[in-house]
This record gives structure tokens, C-alpha cells and sequence, in this order.
């Protein structure tokens, strides 16, 4: 045994606390396909044993599409085997994670062009021709 | 008065794009514990708000809150919050020293009488003056004449907060929180020895965002961050429902992560993040690495009793609060609270 990871953790993921979340996925789709309202769940207030987060990313998995956004840092944004789930997590230049979400949406808003960024590139490109 | 520019403008000079300041919203809106939907609210105000004044006083400590601070202060994110205030005076970090640095606290002072925050760290001794003193005056005049012009104050700590280890028992130094001395400023309390820094910043990101102090619980500490018990947000809580307890640091409840209740865990009586925000860039917390709490946040801990003793044996809190720990609890029962007796005859008997 020769570093800390190698040592095995005992007792994790028996707390059941992904079971709940699943749950509230579900009601969230509901509410996105019923009345078109978005959801976003902030995992940083849950609590979460060893193995957990990773038990429900897990159970999420991996759908067709992912981003990379290069802001403050490097931010994952995966859309989940669950079509309309997504698994969206900021890290900061450091690569620490600053924050977990799934946002049950059609498109996270994070990965649209924004409007102040639009006219700032608008001003960029009209001073390459002056 | 000096120009103070807006945070908007200063993020927007460092380069960060609309969708960095978004992510940089989405993740104050995480330290306020306020949900995703009020992201565009927070965006505005922080896009408009003018960069405050702070004034950080250190008295009697030992200089951990600032180690746990700038431990969280790397150009992150939340650090951009401390970007986005104007840190006038701090002992340890600014550069200035002697008659130039008490220049510098004089002048914030002028520049931004009614608006200034005082952040202080480390307890007030009020027997002789001459047990802490900076530029030759004491720990109690430095913090009445600063606090005359500030906005609020904010006390980090436990010491700050509550007195803490100098004010331990038997408090040689007569010290006292900032709330002791201060009754005619909002004080906000952000205890903890020292306290998560994210707590520490999510307070000024407040500030910063709404231009005013959180909504505070009857220790003035945030009731975003405070509002709740370790116990309350424990991923080990399940095993205390079903009564399942590690009975030493190495028998086999410890090492199936058992509840830390029997070993003194002060989780149901202690209220703060922990469990849920984490420490060392979110890795884990005291008792994710199978030691019970301490109950650092809470006024007095340190007189409390031995660390190692369970809250049943009445040492730790009032017999209410213990008892309503309990029934919170389905499972404890009389077999916690008769284990946590023999173990206070078996102290009592050792002392």
C-alpha cells in the first residue's frame, strides 16, 4: 500500500441519497415537458457519503453531446443518457470543481453566445476593417 | 472621494467574458445557498454594485482564519470576490507596516465613512490594555474608533465571535467577542476555528450583491450557513436512525463509517456547513475522515467538556437540546443514553 488512494474505503454508498435525487430529476422532466420550466438542482447543498456522487453520475450516464467552456476555468457540460438532463460542472483555473448542477432543460443557457459578448465581437471584427 | 468601480467593470477589465461572469454568478448564488433561479437577479446587482472598503482588525488569534481565508483566495472564482473589495488594512497581508498602515486604516476610514466593512478576527482582552496592542493602542480602542463609520462588522472566528480559546476558562486576558463590545453596529458572526472560508467570502458576496448583511439565527451567525445541524446534513445520519454506532476509533463501526455519536460527536448540538460545503476544496470534512465533531462554531465549545465525550452525558449543550437531538433521531434510544451514562460514571470515576 503505498499512497492514500490505494487504501480501500469501507462503507460507502449506503446512505441512500441518490434515490431522492433521481426522484426530483423526474419531477423536474415532468414540469419540462408539461409547462416548459426549467429545473436546476445545486448538488454543493446536498449531502453526499463516499461513492455517492459518483454513484449518481453514474446512474445519469453519458448522453450525445458534450461541451468544454473555457471561462474562469474549465466548465464540463454533458447532456445525460436522460435526454433534457444535464450534467454541468465548473471548475476554476486551478481544476478544482467551484460547483455541480443538473439542469433539466432543453439547452443549459450557459452555452449560448451572450448578448454583451456578441457586441463585443461585433466592435472587434468592424475595427478590422479601419 | 476616490472613483470605486463596479464590479462589472472590474471583471470586465481582467478580461472575463459574459459567460465567465455567469459561471462567477452561478457559483455566488451556491455560496449564498440562494437557488439557480435568482442567478440573473444576482448578475445584475453584481454587474452594478460599487467595489466596497474593508478594514480587517486581528486581535487575539492565531492567525488561522487568514491561513483558512487566503488558503481559498487563489485566483478562483470566489477569490474574484476578493478581487472585488478593496482589502484597505490586514495586518499580515499588506505591505505597509508602522505609522503608513494606521495611515492606510485612517484614510479608508475618510474616504468611506458609512460604508466600510470591519472584519475582525481574534477575541478583545479587556484587563490590562497592554495584553495586545498594535502600533502602541490596545485591541479595544483600535475596534470602537474603527467601527465608528462602518457599515457593519463582521466577526470571523470563534474568537471574534464568541471569545474563543482566550476567552477559555480561565480567561487570564478578560477577553470578549466583537458583539460584547460592539451594540450599536450589525455584527455578523461567522464562527468556526477557524471558519470555511467559502462561508467567509459567501458573507461578502452578500454584502457585495444586496448591499446588505444575511439573515442571521440568535448567535448572529447566517442562516444560510448556520441554519442547520452537522447532524442534520450528515451523510452518516442513516446509521444513527438505525442505531448503529463505532464504539471505539478501530472497531468495525468505525470502519463501515459508522455514526460518530458514542465518541463524543458534537454534529447534533453544532450548527454550521460543513457537511455540505466541505473543506480543502470541497474533499471532505471531519467526520467523512472518522472524527467527530468538535462543535467548533458554537459559543463556549471549548468549556464545554472532553471532546471525547458523548453529548448524553450532559456536558455539552442543556439537557433540552440534547433530548431534542434524540427524538430528531429515531433510533438512539436509551441505549446511546445508557452507554453515554456509564461512560460518564467512568469519567467521573477517573477524575
Amino acid at each position: 500500500m503505498s499512497t492514500a488512494n490505494d487504501i480501500p474505503i469501507q462503507g460507502g454508498a449506503a446512505h441512500g441519497n441518490v434515490r431522492p435525487i433521481l426522484f426530483e430529476v423526474l419531477h423536474a422532466l415532468d414540469k419540462l415537458l408539461d409547462d416548459d420550466i426549467p429545473t436546476t438542482i445545486d448538488l454543493a447543498g446536498l449531502p453526499f457519503g463516499p461513492g455517492e456522487l459518483e454513484k449518481l453520475e453514474a446512474a445519469l450516464g453519458h448522453g450525445e453531446l458534450v461541451a468544454q467552456l473555457n471561462a474562469l476555468g474549465t466548465s464540463h457540460i454533458r447532456e445525460t443518457a436522460y435526454p433534457g438532463v444535464w450534467w454541468v460542472e465548473h471548475r476554476n483555473v486551478n481544476d478544482e470543481v467551484t460547483g455541480r448542477y443538473i439542469e433539466i432543460t432543453r439547452f443549459p443557457e450557459i452555452l449560448s453566445s451572450q448578448d454583451a459578448d456578441i457586441g463585443a465581437a461585433r466592435a472587434r471584427l468592424r475595427e478590422t476593417f479601419e | 472621494m476616490k472613483y470605486r468601480p463596479t464590479v462589472g467593470e472590474i471583471l470586465q477589465a481582467k478580461g472575463v467574458s459574459r459567460r465567465g461572469f455567469l459561471k462567477y454568478c452561478a457559483t455566488t448564488a451556491s455560496l449564498l445557498a440562494l437557488p439557480p433561479s435568482m442567478i440573473p437577479r444576482i448578475a445584475n446587482a453584481i454587474e452594478s454594485a460599487r467595489r466596497p472598503s474593508v478594514i480587517w482588525l486581528s486581535f487575539q488569534e492565531c492567525t488561522g482564519c487568514t491561513e483558512s481565508l487566503t488558503r481559498s483566495a487563489s485566483p478562483t472564482v470566489e477569490g474574484l470576490i476578493f478581487d472585488a473589495i478593496s482589502l484597505d488594512y490586514h495586518h499580515t497581508l499588506q505591505a505597509a507596516s508602522g505609522d503608513q498602515a494606521e495611515a492606510a486604516r485612517h484614510a479608508a476610514m475618510e474616504e468611506n465613512d458609512g460604508s466600510y466593512l470591519v472584519l475582525v478576527d481574534g477575541s478583545i482582552p479587556t484587563g490590562n490594555p497592554g495584553y495586545s496592542t498594535i502600533a502602541g493602542i490596545s485591541n479595544v480602542d483600535m475596534l470602537m474608533d474603527t467601527v465608528k463609520g462602518a457599515a457593519a462588522v463582521v466577526a470571523i472566528g470563534s474568537c471574534a465571535a464568541f471569545g474563543g480559546l482566550p476567552g477559555a476558562d480561565p480567561n487570564p486576558t478578560g477577553a470578549v467577542s466583537v458583539q460584547d463590545l460592539v451594540t450599536d453596529k450589525p455584527v455578523v458572526n461567522v464562527p468556526g476555528c477557524p471558519p470555511i472560508p467559502m462561508v467567509m467570502t459567501a458573507v461578502l458576496a452578500q454584502f457585495l450583491t444586496f448591499g446588505q448583511i444575511p439573515d442571521l439565527d440568535k448567535h448572529g451567525r447566517p442562516l444560510a450557513f448556520f441554519g442547520n445541524t452537522i447532524h442534520d446534513r450528515c451523510y452518516r445520519r442513516p446509521f444513527y436512525e438505525q442505531g448503529k454506532f463505532a464504539e471505539t476509533f478501530d472497531d468495525e463501526g468505525a470502519k463501515a463509517g459508522w455514526c460518530l455519536y458514542k465518541l463524543g460527536c458534537k454534529g447534533p448540538t453544532t450548527y454550521n456547513a460543513c457537511a455540505t460545503v466541505k473543506w480543502n476544496q470541497g474533499t471532505s470534512f471531519p467526520i467523512e475522515s472518522g472524527h467527530p465533531c468538535l462543535g467548533c462554531s458554537e459559543p463556549k465549545f471549548w468549556d464545554k467538556g472532553g471532546f471525547y465525550q458523548p453529548l448524553s452525558t450532559g456536558h455539552f449543550g442543556s439537557g433540552a437540546t440534547v433530548a431534542g437531538a434524540a427524538v430528531a433521531g429515531v433510533a438512539l434510544g436509551a441505549v446511546a443514553a445508557a452507554a453515554g451514562r456509564r461512560r460518564k460514571a467512568k469519567y467521573t470515576k477517573e477524575a
